[in-house]
């Protein structure tokens, strides 16, 4: 029953990530709102899903890689509902729900068996730590995509060639300023999730730091958007800059996420 | 009875004879009774733009009408009518019905799309409405113009996007910044072109003007009328640094701001956007300064260029828009024709019925020994031959065809329909 569920958000997401580049091309009023709603319905079996899964499992299923990217993209969706609500910035679904929808498709090919709780995992420090660490990245998700669509309207502007995109595009400042505020939101997120990491791999490990890949590429990440939010801070950089540096705080938070799990050996092997 | 539309606009006569034809201030009222009171006109409108005057009748006899509006014309504004027929068109039929449409709907208009035109043709209706010179034909027309014009508006992107320059660098600002309101603004020298968008941007809710001239007090006047302050000339660099938006209009022979210059102003603002237009020819800024990060610098080509697409996509645009008006000028040749057509329809059933009514009752007197199953029998008959009978006449009334005039006429001579109704 759980697995039709996730199936079920993989195909909605399938078909809304499918309405989402359509709309890039001749976009309407309908069809954005087609999008919206199969990307609800999907967030709502979705949602169903992961919570099945926690009564089956009896913990909190971010336990593995396959529920950790489902988890992942499920916190992206939902901070694109809250940014599509309080913003309603055209096109941002385009360049959001196809990064949705790949992360699910990797999510549906990992082993999905409910397996018991690893002893190490087992802890009042496993739930908070992972949803701080997830949430947070969603925030960067987000970013990224406002950052690539900063990028598509910057180039717009400069080339002066106003075809394409550039009517339905939002304005530069809007995309800036959300891009801004999504790091000030993922950043803090990010710190927390280092520190109760530090703390539990004291009390699971008896150490806190021990230079793992996955914490010192975590701690990459932190470091990127630590400045980008410095250098806007200090030195007023923002726009282009920033958005670039937002794609790029993204792949190195997604190589964090899968790269180390699949190509390093890290004794955090489990997400 | 026919609509039928005369006049001259931008396309067919030169601006000399455009005024000579207006009808301006009081002559509107006297001009839009006069034509009224011509005896082939039955309803009448006027409008009277500094594009076009046209005069939207409908009439009993086109080709009389057509002569009597025309020496109405040569009456009224004391012209003789050699001196304005060449550029007059006149149209009838679905023809004028178009006409109307496409002049609402902005298809006629110099610059495709423009909004004002509805508005005129608005005036013009609720004048002729007060004046009581239309009726229910031409009261119809107006209303489907109105609506017809607003379908398109609403079904194609023919308003959308700027095609004067000024306008465009009013769009170009709104996808950098997000709110105009708030920005501050500098223009750098002054100029009919810089002014207007000067005039758009302070219209959008720029507040914050700072106006730089090389003649102070002509910067004074200036900076008075956007509630601005005025700039010396030497000072402008260093307040550069607060404004959000420049245009620049000097007659400067070389660059008033170079790269350097500007990435000094760009660090001490912090990075904040800024927009330049530049439409000075030769242009004031160095357009290298595009190059550098949040500085969006345009000058009047690039402006220009925008025009142009935007103007293509219009042109596009109306191409939709004349489908939508083939559409209601086919919607309204149908309601036109059903309301000649009708009255013909229904005269020409209760004649058949007064005949079989006078014809069975005389049937009645003639055999008093008859029982009523026979005389039913007998009327059933009756009403079969004229229902027969009417048959074809309704059908070729209902048909859409040119010469309806005519075909009305024939049919109420041949079966004495006789002219009591209007």
């Amino acid at each position: 029953m759980e697995l039709y569920l996730f199936e079920l958000a993989l195909t909605l997401y399938l078909a809304s990530a499918v309405v989402s580049v359509m709309e890039l091309f001749k976009g309407t009023r309908t069809t954005s709102r087609i999008m919206i709603v199969l990307a609800l319905l999907g967030f709502a079996f979705h949602t169903a899903n992961i919570i099945m899964r926690y009564v089956n499992s009896g913990h909190i299923p971010i336990s593995n890689l396959h529920e950790a990217s489902s988890f992942f993209s499920w916190c992206i969706i939902m901070l694109f509902f809250i940014l599509e609500y309080r913003y309603k910035i055209g096109l941002l679904g385009s360049f959001v729900m196809p990064v949705v929808f790949v992360m699910m498709l990797t999510s549906s090919i990992l082993p999905r068996k409910i397996e018991p709780l690893s002893p190490v995992l087992q802890s009042y420090w496993f739930g908070v730590h992972t949803v701080l660490a997830f949430t947070g990245d969603a925030a960067f998700a987000l970013a990224f995509g406002v950052g690539i669509m900063y990028l598509v309207q910057e180039h717009y502007v400069k080339s002066k060639r106003l075809g394409g995109l550039f009517q339905r595009l939002p304005n530069l400042q809007i995309l800036d300023e959300i891009n801004y505020r999504l790091i000030t939101i993922g950043w803090p997120l990010l710190t927390l999730a280092i520190i109760t990491g530090v703390i539990w791999a004291e009390s699971a490990w008896g150490r806190y730091w021990r230079w793992d890949p996955k914490e010192v590429w975590s701690l990459i990440t932190w470091f990127i958007y630590a400045a980008v939010l410095h250098v806007r801070l200090i030195a007023g950089w923002r726009g282009r800059r920033a958005a670039i540096l937002s794609i790029v705080g993204f792949c190195i938070v997604l190589f964090t996420f899968f790269g180390v799990n699949l190509i390093m050996k890290s004794i955090h092997s489990f997400v | 009875m026919k609509i039928l539309v005369q006049g001259v606009n931008h396309k067919t006569a030169g601006v000399d004879i455009r005024e000579k034809l207006a009808f301006n201030g009081s002559k509107l009222e006297e001009g839009i009774f006069g034509l009224r009171k011509l005896p082939e006109v039955r309803e009448a409108a006027l409008l009277s733009t500094c594009n076009r005057v046209e005069l939207y009748t409908f009439v009993s006899n086109a080709s009389a009408a057509t002569e009597s509006i025309r020496n109405f014309l040569s009456e009224f504004h004391g012209i003789k009518r050699a001196d304005f027929e060449r550029a007059l068109f006149t149209l009838s039929g679905p023809d004028a019905v178009r006409h109307i449409f496409r002049v609402s709907s902005s298809l006629d208009s110099m610059v495709l799309g423009e909004p004002q035109i509805l508005g005129q043709i608005k005036d013009c209706f609720a004048f002729a409405l007060d004046k009581k010179t239309t009726g229910v034909l031409l009261n119809k027309l107006m209303k489907k113009a109105i609506s017809t014009a607003k379908r398109v508006r609403t079904e194609t992107r023919i308003a959308e996007n700027a095609v004067s320059i000024s306008f465009a660098a009013v769009e170009l600002a709104r996808k950098i910044f997000k709110d105009l309101s708030g920005k501050s603004f500098m223009l750098l020298g002054a100029g009919e072109m810089a002014e207007l968008a000067a005039r758009h941007l302070v219209n959008n809710g720029v507040a914050g003007v700072m106006v730089v001239n090389r003649t102070y007090d002509r910067g004074c006047e200036l900076a008075s009328e956007f509630n601005g302050r005025a700039v010396r000339f030497e000072d402008f660099l260093q307040e550069l640094v607060h404004a959000d938006i420049i245009i620049c209009s000097t007659g400067a022979p070389a660059y008033v701001l170079n790269k350097d210059q500007m990435q000094k102003v760009m660090k001490e603002r912090r990075q904040k956007p800024v927009f330049i237009i530049d439409i000075s020819v030769p242009r004031n800024i160095d357009p290298e300064i595009n190059n550098l990060d949040n500085v969006y610098l345009y000058d009047v080509d690039n402006l220009q260029d925008v025009v142009d697409t935007n103007v293509q996509g219009r042109m596009a645009e109306a191409q939709k828009a004349e489908a939508i008006i083939d559409e209601e000028v086919e919607k309204f040749s149908r309601w036109m024709s059903a309301l000649e057509s009708v009255p013909t329809i229904v005269a020409l059933r209760q004649k058949a019925d007064e005949i079989r009514r006078e014809e069975l009752d005389k049937f009645i007197n003639r055999f008093p020994d008859l029982d009523e199953t026979k005389i039913k029998a007998v009327d059933y008959m009756a009403g079969a031959i004229i229902n027969k009978l009417i048959h074809p006449p309704t059908v070729a009334l209902k048909e859409d065809v040119d010469d309806r005039d005519e075909l009305i006429a024939t049919i109420k001579k041949l079966y004495g329909l006789g002219e009591d109704e209007e």
